[in-house]
């Protein structure tokens, strides 16, 4: 007890001095070891680290399957498939302009749909363009959107009824324009996080998503166009669909720590199985089903469904990394012993 | 680059200057000083009290004295609990005792905050006093903060939709009092006041612990060219952050940014290129 005597005051307790901890003297490092729960299995090359009773670090993202994988995979097949509508138009195919168009307004209006139905407060979608904020690649991406949307409908509405063709060709062109950066935005979205296996790979993400969104605009071509006018979606999305593995994989391989994360996720590691097996299939199908419809438009949507798992691999391995608190301490360690 | 692509990106210095506001208050903070922290959790309750903070479940975790777990969109203060078992120096294994480490967490109200640069909305703001806040009205939920943050503090309340997180109590800053967790702390391990002033007792404090030879005190989050410029709120620690739960090197996220628009704008080319090239190469 402290109290005020003759003397002064006596006993004062020292407050925020307080020196604690030295009785112990120098203690022993504790052991470098990952407090894991349910003594899981560490994958391959486990470096030893430290952890809060096996707490992940960050939060891991609330976003939900499969409405933002579904919209990384629309935006993209978007994009890429009014590139190949303004083209398809110029070089006089109105087949596969027509269908590039529909396939470009549908999915634009899915991903749309997809956005908003992901937010917490969809009645609050509006707020999206309270703001422009270039720090934030939602927001440039909302405001790209907004003015991609209404271009490709407009495109469509023309290519569909043969109205205001004038219109229709500016609509066209403008939506070529914006599609690329619709289709690759979404890239430095994701990446511009904390998550381990998004962020990483941000030097590499957009030109998948660029590869992905050219194999599943070409796909969708293959199946909804004339087949004599789909020569060039055919070559499209055989290369595409092969850069698109080559491409992941190289940037799996550039993350570091974080690239396990695309092996320790099964979900993830299931996806890009199916994703590769598809796209093989669309190639091999695409390449050699030349003759046939069937073969074609069978080619053609497995390219799609190849560029959609993609998508759902990358987002589930992102999951992965942002759960294990390996993924965030393992590699800031490593930077901080090096400095 | 960064600077002249987006304004107020990593710039140093006084982070409410950096935002706008002509001659702003001190930058205000918290020190969390954990060498004296009691884990008695007042903080917790004082911040769910005055913020009117929903109840999150009163779980046993079987992690020692904690039950919240970790920040989150309903727990803006966790107390983390550490058993470490250590031996004296000197000392047989068989003398081994137990080292309780405790330790009171929040929202670091970063210099350069990546939950504030993402956000589309504008919802989340830096406040005159260089805190960093979520306007409730604004938010919309999409939810980009939350994987944003380095540290894992800001998440979505569930059946709110919006996102949540310690407001370094700005309703009471704004009429001279000191946020409720501070106010309530009984052995001053967290302490508020101007950035500058914290800091110098910070140092002060990590040189009284040494030469009493407390050789593991060390500061986190208190430098200004650390990863996300500093920390408003930043600690002092027994162990390494990690073992806290604490990233040990964290990096605002939109530091990477240019760089990633500049991959985007490279791709968006090649995607164009590929699409024509396919399309010569088909010729008629
Ligand atoms: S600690 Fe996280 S939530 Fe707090 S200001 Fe920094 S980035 Fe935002």
């Amino acid at each position: 007890m402290s109290g005020v005597t003759r003397q002064g005051v006596q006993g004062v307790r020292p407050g925020r001095e307080a020196v604690s901890g030295v009785q112990m003297g120098a203690k022993k490092r504790p052991e470098r070891r990952a407090g894991r729960r349910d003594g899981e299995q560490p994958v391959v090359g486990e470096a030893t680290f430290q952890s809060y009773y096996g707490k992940p670090i960050i939060n891991k993202p609330v976003w939900e399957s499969p409405d933002i994988p579904g919209y990384l995979f629309l935006g993209g097949t978007a994009g890429a498939s009014s590139v190949v509508a303004a083209l398809a138009q110029v070089t006089g195919r109105p087949s596969l302009g027509r269908a590039a168009k529909v396939t470009s307004t549908v999915t634009a209006a899915l991903s749309g749909f997809a956005l908003v139905h992901d937010l917490g407060r969809p009645g609050r979608f509006l707020n999206m363009l309270r703001a422009f904020k270039p720090t934030s690649p939602m927001s440039m991406g909302s405001w790209l959107l907004g003015a991609y949307a209404p271009l490709s409908a407009a495109a469509s509405f023309s290519a569909l009824t043969g109205r205001l063709p004038r219109v229709g060709s500016a609509a066209t062109a403008g939506a070529a324009a914006l599609g690329p950066g619709v289709a690759t935005y979404t890239a430095a979205l994701i990446s511009n996080t904390a998550v381990p296996a998004w962020h990483e790979g941000y030097r590499y993400m957009p030109f998948v998503f660029a590869a992905s969104a050219c194999s599943s605009a070409a796909g969708m071509g293959l199946v909804a166009a004339r087949p004599a006018e789909t020569g060039p979606v055919r070559v499209l999305g055989i290369g595409a669909a092969a850069l698109e593995g080559l491409l992941m994989r190289r940037m799996r391989r550039s993350m570091g720590v974080a690239g396990e994360a695309f092996q320790e996720s099964h979900e993830a590691h299931r996806f890009e199985i199916g994703a590769a097996a598809l796209s093989v299939a669309g190639i091999a199908l695409a390449a050699l089903g030349r003759r046939s419809r069937v073969a074609s438009a069978a080619g053609g949507a497995s390219m799609v469904a190849g560029s959609a798992l993609e998508r759902f691999a990358i987002f589930e391995a992102g999951m992965a990394s942002a759960e294990n608190p390996r993924y965030t301490v393992v590699p800031q360690r490593t930077r901080l012993e090096q400095r | 680059m960064a600077s002249d692509l987006m304004p107020g990106l990593l710039e140093s210095g006084d982070p409410a200057r950096s935002s706008g506001y002509s001659g702003p208050p001190p930058r205000m903070g918290f020190f969390t000083d954990t060498s004296v922290c009691i884990g008695c959790k007042a903080c917790e309750v004082a911040c769910k009290e005055w913020n009117h903070v929903p109840e999150d479940g009163l779980n046993f975790t079987g992690m020692s004295y904690d039950n919240t777990g970790g920040l989150g969109a309903d727990t803006w203060r966790h107390v983390a609990f550490i058993e470490q078992r250590v031996v004296p120096a000197g000392g047989s294994a068989a003398r081994a005792g137990v080292r309780w480490l405790m330790s009171s967490d929040v929202c670091k109200h970063c210099t350069h905050a990546a939950c504030l640069d993402v956000c589309p909305t504008g919802s989340l703001f830096r406040t005159e006093f260089g805190t960093v806040v979520v306007q409730e009205d604004i938010c919309n939920g999409c939810g980009y903060c939350i994987p944003a943050c380095p540290y894992g503090v800001i998440d979505q309340r569930k059946g709110d939709g919006r996102a949540w997180k310690c407001t370094l109590c700005y309703d009471r800053l704004s009429v001279g009092v000191e946020p409720a967790c501070a106010k309530t702390c009984p052995t001053d391990s967290i302490q508020f006041g101007p950035l500058d002033e914290l800091r110098e007792r910070a140092q002060r404090r990590v040189t009284q612990l040494h030469e009493a030879g407390v050789t593991d005190a060390r500061l986190y989050g208190e430098d200004p060219s650390d990863g996300v410029g500093g920390g408003g709120a930043f600690f002092l620690l027994l162990d390494e952050p990690e073992v806290y739960g604490l990233p040990p090197d964290p990096v605002v996220t939109t530091r990477d940014l240019p760089a990633m628009y500049r991959a985007v704008a490279a791709a968006a080319a090649a995607l164009a290129s590929a699409v024509a090239l396919a399309f010569l190469g088909a010729g008629r």
